[in-house]
């Protein structure tokens, strides 16, 4: 028997429609006084009283269409039954959700529905989560009266093969769709338009043939991403998860925090034992409100993949070997070799990675070991080579280097700048939430050399695509800037108010030179002059104009000055502290935020404070107990110059994979080749680990406790739903590297760790586990100032004080094409991978993506004679690779394209070492190539394979 | 590092700050105070002192506020 605790603790209950808002309604349910919005429905104002009406066809993340009418209901004053879920509430409305006629006309359509389904409940994946059972039970339905007749579920039906029966369709990994057991509520039709924005689903057919189609073969081949929205919203085991077909139903759910991109949606781990049954979004999760992509959703598997290594090894020397070891013999060796090196070499010869994918405490500790055990300063991590433009950019004009919104934002946006960012792609459940607001009117800009899926959204009204090169993005913002400032578009109360105006001034007047004007650009950007001047008028003239951006911005010699420019943009018209506006750059992995936020720099201490400030130093020297040094460390780039010339030797690595992830992959190799210990710190035998001597298991963020901080700000439990499987937890093990070291460190949990930060991080200072338990999450700044968290920053002023204008000249790259390099490549990520793949490449999202491949544009492909499918090969100065070449207008002519999922194509031996001025983030956004046709992989890939299984090998146990 | 690297990242840096409307080489030196290694710097102003060659003119008149390494 179901425990009958009614709710049960953690259950967030359906509430049958979308919350409105609106003046406050009275009415009476069953005699039950209730007060809502006006424009809620009946059903949803009953389920505020407690009351549950029966539904089917309502789930409160749709709009309602009163198609199952099992919800109907009895209001005085009203002729029949109305369907509760279409019926909106008014003032001094009487309700009665049961009655003896309702319970008789309900029974009948349930009579209905079950005379055309199977009833093979004790062996469907659904049982006990079914809703159409739950409401059989619901109305007590006893008995089907009707014959057996035409129907939608029997294979064969008098002898003869049935028409109307399709066979279940098992294409996509993940989950499955079985017509056998549709009612055709259209929930699923409508989550993929309404929540996704797909349109992936239809209905063809009318009344009882209406069906549930794809348009398609099958789900497979079909438009769907398989984002999981409509799995959800099936109230029956018509679309249901593979997973739970396979374990069954889960016992019991764990809040917890995705850990692929930076949107960090909040999930239900819904486990039986210590088994992953499925991941189902939270819709408490206040990034993702209940949404999901197939990443977060499904691409899980890789966390109990076979090739997770579970034991420590270790190694003399890179070719030979590994061994594998106790955790106190790997430790030991480890700290034999640091002590070693930091003896002959000095303490500045070892560094540390930190890992954005890991949690903030975890990170934390990882930087913390650089500066106060190794005693140096040479502390970096990936956002290096993503977001550390945002970082100085942001910092010198707003005075903090964060994103201003929360995601919630975006339902106030009028306008959507977005630049650099493939949101469809790279931050699926944001771009889904965008493009609602896009199908309800929001008007679109996109600045990128490539056509996006965005620009493809159904239903979307005005929009404008300015397709520039490469490279070029300062000269295309500081021209929009400078047709807001000539035709008088800025909003000069703001900046009178918000600014410096002797530095607004003196922007103004350097962007009014007619060298800045679209039409002066225009040769340089590829983009219309024309088309430069309509999108920045529409930029100015929109209400709430909104900037999202990506590594498409930061990624470029200029990353830096781009994101001043976009600053500039914002500032210039008023575009700052209120909803639907701001600055959002969009975060690549889940902790970029947080690694940032925590020290990981090598000039920066947790806060973004300087290690030459002297009051920052001294609350974590008195913290710490140790003296810290005051001079900047070596940056990751920096590092491996250092390496290769022989002052630098040691570097701990948790959690990323430079060899892959870096550009320019022959200087990374040769680099960690001249380390003398590189220790990697990973779930699996990555890139990087060839070239290393120390691997140290990892954990999952399935088990360990911590935080992640997204795109927002928002600081996201992440929670341990399971042990973890190599015996320790990633902050566990940083910590036995440190004592091993003689750290003394003590912590038993993550929250002590995380009381130490907020005890030393202003930003942080009244963050507590027991807050985000009470919370959910909160957005920092989160202290005295702002007890409650900052969903929007600069309210009332910037972090700064005054907003500051720099003049942003644009500069073009040293990258440039010639008559060797005739193309550009620019590069950039799928929607079913994840970064190098490590993790999506260990699950079935390879059926969408199995390898990278080359995008050229037609005419460049025909004077090349490459067809679709070819190998070809594409060469840089900095090295060449073979892949197969996609044939698309996507990109314009002389721009080619490729992902990065893939170490067997390795896109990056092709790029360069050349970085952002300011802050050494690689321009991997920009490398002049040339493409030719190939007979398969290129000498090198064969040769880095060789060498990678070589250094993978593991010694037989004896 | 090689020197010709951190000639064309002190060149980079200049290049932003030259067209700012004052403190430019104030700016140039605050710039790789805050974020090279001593080492780095060190290595920079062996570089001027041999010549600076290559180097942008606003990096060489940096030059004089660019912190040298303390001896440690």
């Amino acid at each position: 028997m179901k425990d009958l605790i009614i709710p049960p603790k953690g259950w967030t209950k359906d509430m049958g429609t979308p919350e409105r808002t609106g003046k406050p309604v009275h009415l009476t349910i069953d005699g039950v006084a209730i007060t809502v919005p006006a424009g809620t429905s009946v059903m949803r104002a009953a389920a505020e009283a407690g009351i549950t009406i029966p539904k089917l066809c309502a789930t409160d993340s749709l709009e309602p269409i009163g198609s199952c009418r099992l919800c109907m209901v009895e209001i005085d004053g009203h002729r029949g039954t109305p369907a509760s879920c279409t019926t909106p509430v008014t003032e001094g409305m009487q309700v009665h959700t049961q009655t003896d006629q309702l319970a008789r006309l309900r029974k009948g359509v349930m009579e209905l529905y079950i005379s055309d389904h199977p009833l093979d409940c004790l062996t469907c994946a659904a049982n006990g989560d079914c809703e159409l059972q739950d409401m059989a039970g619901a109305v007590g339905l006893r008995e089907v009266r009707y014959q057996k007749g035409e129907n939608h579920f029997e294979v064969r039906a008098n002898g003869e093969t049935n028409p109307r029966y399709i066979p279940k369709d098992s294409s996509n990994p993940y989950f499955s769709y079985d017509p056998a057991k549709c009612i055709v509520c259209m929930r699923c039709v409508r989550a993929c338009e309404e929540v996704q924005g797909t349109f992936a689903l239809t209905i063809e057919g009318r009344g009882f043939d209406a069906r549930i189609s794809t348009a398609a073969p099958d789900f497979l081949a079909s438009g769907c991403v398989s984002c999981g929205a409509c799995v959800q919203a099936c109230p029956t085991a018509t679309l249901v998860e593979k997973s739970v077909e396979e374990i069954g139903t889960p016992e019991r759910s764990v809040v917890t925090t995705c850990a692929y991109c930076g949107v960090g949606c909040s999930f239900e781990a819904q486990m039986r034992g210590d088994q992953l049954v499925r991941m189902v979004p939270w819709k408490g999760g206040q990034a993702n409100r209940g949404h999901s992509c197939v990443k977060g959703r499904f691409a899980y598997g890789y966390a109990s993949h076979r090739d997770r290594i579970l034991n420590p090894m270790i190694r003399e020397a890179t070719d030979q070997p590994w061994r594998e070891v106790s955790w106190d013999e790997a430790l030991a060796f480890t700290a034999g070799r640091l002590n070693a090196i930091r003896e002959t070499y000095g303490r500045n010869a070892l560094g540390v990675i930190t890992s954005s994918r890991c949690t903030n405490e975890e990170t934390f500790l990882v930087q913390k070991l650089a500066r106060a055990v190794f005693g140096t300063n040479n502390t970096d991590t990936c956002a290096r080579v993503c977001h550390s433009p945002t970082g100085y950019g942001l910092k010198q004009t707003f005075g903090t280097s964060a994103g201003t919104q929360n995601f919630d934002s975006v339902e106030k946006t009028d306008l959507a700048l977005v630049i650099g960012a493939n949101p469809t792609d790279g931050h699926p459940v944001f771009a889904s939430r965008l493009r609602k607001r896009l199908r309800a009117g929001a008007k679109l800009i996109v600045i990128d050399p490539r056509r996006i899926d965005l620009l493809e959204t159904p239903h979307l009204g005005d929009s404008w695509h300015l397709p520039l090169r490469p490279g070029t993005n300062v000269a295309v913002l500081t021209a929009m800037a400078h047709v807001i400032v000539t035709e008088n578009l800025t909003d000069q109360t703001f900046i009178a108010e918000r600014c410096d105006l002797d530095e607004w001034a003196d922007y103004a007047e350097f962007v009014r030179n007619p060298d800045y004007a679209p039409e002066a650009v225009e040769g340089l950007t590829g983009v219309p002059a024309g088309l430069i001047r309509e999108a920045a008028r529409a930029y100015a003239a929109a209400p709430n104009a909104a900037i999202y951006y990506g590594l498409g911005v930061t990624e470029h010699s200029q990353g830096s000055t781009t994101v001043i420019a976009i600053a500039n943009l914002a500032m210039m018209t008023g575009n700052i502290g209120r909803e639907g506006v701001g600055v959002n750059p969009l975060r690549g992995q889940n902790n970029v935020q947080g690694s940032c936020d925590m020290g990981s720099f090598p000039h920066e201490l947790p806060g973004y404070r300087h290690v030459s400030d002297d009051a920052a130093r001294a609350i974590f020297e008195r913290a710490w107990g140790v003296t810290l040094d005051p001079e900047p460390g070596l940056r990751i780039p920096n590092m491996l110059d250092a390496a290769v010339g022989g002052t630098f030797k040691a570097l701990y690595i948790q959690g990323e994979d430079i060899l892959q992830s870096d550009p320019d992959t022959r200087h990374v190799a040769a680099g960690l080749a001249a380390m003398d210990c590189v220790i990697v710190h990973d779930l699996f035998l990555n890139e990087t680990a060839n070239h290393a001597h120390v691997f140290l298991p990892g954990s999952s963020f399935l088990e360990k406790d911590g935080t992640f901080t997204n795109a927002e700000r928002r600081i996201n439990p992440v929670r341990r739903v399971m042990a973890p499987k190599a015996r320790y937890a990633d902050w566990e093990v940083t910590q036995l590297l440190a004592n091993a070291l003689g750290a003394g460190w003590s912590y038993t949990h993550p929250r002590e760790i995380m009381a130490e930060i907020a005890a030393t991080t202003p930003g942080f200072a009244n963050v507590t586990y027991e807050m985000l338990d009470a919370r959910g999450s909160v957005q920092w700044p989160c202290n005295d100032d702002a007890p409650e968290g900052s969903p929007i920053m600069h309210i009332d002023g910037f972090v700064r004080g005054k907003g500051r204008f720099i003049r942003t000249a644009y500069v073009p790259t040293e990258e440039r094409t010639g008559p060797r390099f005739p193309l550009l490549l620019t590069t950039g990520r799928i929607l079913s991978q994840y970064n190098v793949g490590a993790q999506t490449r260990r699950t079935e999202n390879v059926v969408w993506h199995d390898q990278d491949v080359l995008e050229i544009h037609p005419h460049d492909a025909e004077t090349r004679g490459v067809k679709e499918g070819d190998w070809v090969r594409l060469a840089s100065r900095a090295g060449e690779t073979s892949l197969r070449a996609r044939i698309t207008d996507r990109v314009s002519p002389g721009v080619v394209y490729t992902t990065f999922h893939h170490p067997d194509t390795q896109a990056n031996v092709v790029t360069t070492d050349n970085s952002d001025w300011a802050t050494n983030c690689p321009e991997y956004k920009v490398t002049a190539v040339q493409v030719a046709l190939s007979n398969g992989p290129s000498a090198w890939q064969e040769s880095y394979t060789a060498q990678a299984n070589a250094a993978r090998r593991i010694e037989a146990a004896e | 590092m090689t020197e010709n690297k951190l000639v064309r990242m002190a060149n980079q840096i200049a290049t932003f700050f030259e067209i700012q409307p004052s403190d430019r080489a104030a700016n140039v030196a605050a710039h790789i105070n805050d974020n090279w290694s001593p080492p780095m710097r060190a290595g920079l102003l062996d570089h001027v002192a041999q010549g600076g060659d290559g180097l942008s003119p606003l990096v060489l008149e940096a030059a004089a506020m660019i912190r040298p390494a303390r001896a440690s």
